[in-house]
């Protein structure tokens, strides 16, 4: 480095800590070396998040949050305006992206163990970064003014009527109407544009935890408490690797193969055979004919089906309101259920690993389920997932302390 | 754990099997790329359909771009009273007079192959019937008591409905299908042409970008193909020390 450059980075030095933010937090921060597919999706999380509100800003320059001009200014973007479509299958494409991203890295801490001391702080504030997602595209939702659009709004707010006493009050204050309508239109907008600002908040308070207890490992081993002494520092741990530039130039592969899985959908099926864009939803939102089959888009379906699943009590849908939101706030719970000796999967014990299994194959399963219109059969099939999907939990702390565990190893594996 | 996995897929399958089972369509074999095809297809739509049915996000001028047609053409066959190239194609007849003929407002079709599919709209153009109880004497298999009176009727013929004994003793009969029992103006495989040449352009219409935002996907997941080599090798090189 010249002797100029130097001096101008000494002088930025003295007044905003550059370079040792920079060594804290990507040369000098170590990561464990054994790494593998997973930890993909925390930087892909990153990335279609950036993604997201890159293309949502440039689609508010065309869209219209008014319920006479919704529908008609996104086919005005997908059109007239120069790359309008490619913006906006950005962004549709991007939402179902996210999700996936998102619900691959959440699992990955689950096989990891990632929710365990130390990380519990860690682990929950990805939980409210998940809500906080789900609150987004709940509200992104509503603005093209399609029929799936205004429908699938006025199922879900609708829930919150089911509350007893405030309840009817409650959706009315969310609505801004008595029905979803232009009021609701323009708050959800507002919503939808100030929520992923949030969402940024939370990410860095989610970094800032993660560097603060160090990344985890396929092994779940903590290697800051292993030896010390690398070919970097003779106080780093020994099977930690500087995270710049190891990890930048694998993450970097990982962002190149996402992108080309992510264009083989935007470019030949941005519908995603009307998964990602439903078909109801090029029909204009018409608050006089209920579509025939409402749901929810794919990521919302697991939580959708569990809704179904429960019958009305008492004259009233909330016990199926109380388990549907029951079972995302179950996620907070996660740290302290698990009591296996083992924090990764790949030492727990058979009883740990099928119960994941049975709990991954309910999760899919709810969100199949949630897509289909109800019957008798289906409503069985929501009702017995729905159990499985909450035994994983709540009979975690029993199977996960007499499961036969294998023993940890003191060092990482490669 | 790789026992769990394929008991897991197992577990998943009978999932598989439940997939719904959708209303028989014909297909439509339309082809994109057919201009000439797309060409008779605006043709047929303006003058059989814009009367009722607008494209209310299409513009003329996109169109013609699209489609090859030169400005004379599209003002000639195209463009009728004072519509401007650069207008959005919608229709002439009013709301109100719309409600009082058909009992509904004919709805925009610029997205219906969105809504429903190409399949399901060449279908439907060839599925009217004659039914003496509907005020425009026809009804339409796919969608029971339609307003919308055969437009197609001379060109098509007439069709009778094939009916198949009700569910339930003392139930209604069920439409399952046409037959032609009077030949129209055009031969049956001319009118099946015709229909689709209207499906094709109204799948266009639908998005206009669709050929080339394909056309692009290709360059790009070409060019993710070749960033992927120097991702891949600078990743390798760095890692050599780790290993």
């Amino acid at each position: 480095m010249s002797a100029e450059k130097t001096e101008n980075l000494s002088w930025i030095d003295k007044r905003f800590p550059l370079t040792e933010t920079w060594r804290a937090h990507l040369s000098e921060y170590f990561a464990p070396k054994n790494l593998n597919f997973w930890s993909f999706f925390g930087s892909l999380a990153i990335l279609t998040l950036v993604m997201q509100i890159v293309t949502g800003i440039w689609l508010a320059m065309n869209y219209k949050p008014d319920a006479t001009l919704a529908f008609a200014s996104v086919e005005y973007i997908m059109r007239d305006v120069d790359w309008g479509w490619l913006i906006r299958y950005m962004h549709s494409t991007g939402a179902s992206a996210f999700f996936i991203v998102i619900y691959m890295h959440m699992f990955r801490a689950l096989l990891w163990g990632s929710y365990r001391k130390p990380r519990e702080l860690l682990w929950m504030i990805g939980v409210v970064i998940y809500l906080a997602m789900m609150a987004t595209a709940f509200f992104g939702y509503l603005l093209p003014w399609g029929q799936m659009s205004y429908w699938g709004a006025q199922v879900i707010v609708n829930l919150f009527a089911a509350v007893p006493v405030i309840g009817d009050d409650l959706s009315v204050w969310v609505r801004g109407d008595y029905v979803i309508s232009d009021a609701t239109l323009n708050r959800f907008f507002a919503f939808h544009f100030l929520l992923p600002f949030v969402l940024v908040g939370l990410v860095f308070l989610h970094i800032v935890a993660l560097h603060h207890v160090g990344s985890n490992n396929p092994d779940g081993i903590e290697i800051k408490q292993g030896p010390k002494g690398n070919r970097w520092s003779d106080k780093a741990p020994a099977d930690g690797i500087p995270f710049h530039p190891y990890y930048t130039v694998k993450d970097l592969m990982g962002v190149v193969v996402f992108l080309a899985l992510f264009s083989v959908v935007m470019f030949f099926m941005p519908t995603f055979g009307g998964i990602f864009l439903e078909a109801p939803n090029f029909q204009p939102a018409n608050p006089m004919q209920t579509p025939p089959h409402i749901a929810p888009v794919w990521y919302f379906t697991p939580f959708y089906a569990m809704l179904r699943a429960i019958p009305p009590m008492w004259n009233s849908q909330f016990p199926g309101v109380v388990v549907m939101f029951g079972a995302i706030l179950i996620l907070f719970a996660l740290p302290w259920l698990d009591r296996s000796p083992a924090k990764s999967m790949r030492y727990k014990g058979p009883i740990f690993k099928v119960a994941t299994a049975v709990f991954a194959v309910s999760f899919v399963m709810l969100a199949w389920l949630g897509m289909q219109p109800a019957s008798d059969f289906y409503t069985l099939l929501s009702q017995i997932f729905t159990g499985l999907y909450f035994a994983f939990f709540l009979l975690m702390p029993i199977y996960s302390s007499i499961d036969k565990t294998k023993p940890v190893p003191e060092r990482v594996t490669s | 754990m790789r026992k769990v996995i394929i008991a897991a897929l197992l577990l998943l399958a009978p999932g598989l099997l439940l997939a719904s089972e959708t209303a028989h369509l014909e297909n439509a074999d339309i082809d994109l790329r057919d201009q000439a095809s797309l060409q008779r297809g605006a043709k047929y739509f303006v003058n059989y359909c814009m009367g009722c049915h607008s494209l209310q996000y299409m513009r003329y001028n996109r169109l013609a771009k699209d489609l090859g047609i030169d400005t004379v053409s599209l003002r000639e066959n195209l463009l009728f009273g004072d519509a401007k190239a650069g207008d959005l194609m919608t229709k002439s007849m009013r709301d109100e007079d719309a409600l009082k003929w058909f009992g509904v407002v004919p709805p925009d079709l610029t997205l219906v192959t969105r809504w429903r599919s190409p399949d399901w709209v060449y279908t439907y153009l060839k599925s009217f019937y004659l039914d003496d109880t509907r005020p425009y004497g026809v009804n339409n298999v796919l969608f029971p008591l339609v307003g919308m009176p055969d437009v197609l009727g001379d060109l098509q013929g007439k069709q009778e409905a094939i009916m198949s004994p009700p569910h339930e003793p003392g139930g209604e009969p069920m439409v399952t299908g046409v037959k032609l029992i009077e030949q129209g103006s055009l031969s049956p495989e001319e009118f099946d042409s015709m229909v689709r040449d209207i499906t094709a352009f109204l799948t266009y219409a639908g998005e206009p970008i669709q050929l080339e935002r394909q056309r692009l996907g290709f360059y790009v997941l070409l060019f993710l193909g070749l960033l992927f080599i120097p991702a891949y090798l600078l990743k390798k090189e760095f890692w050599r020390d780790v290993h």
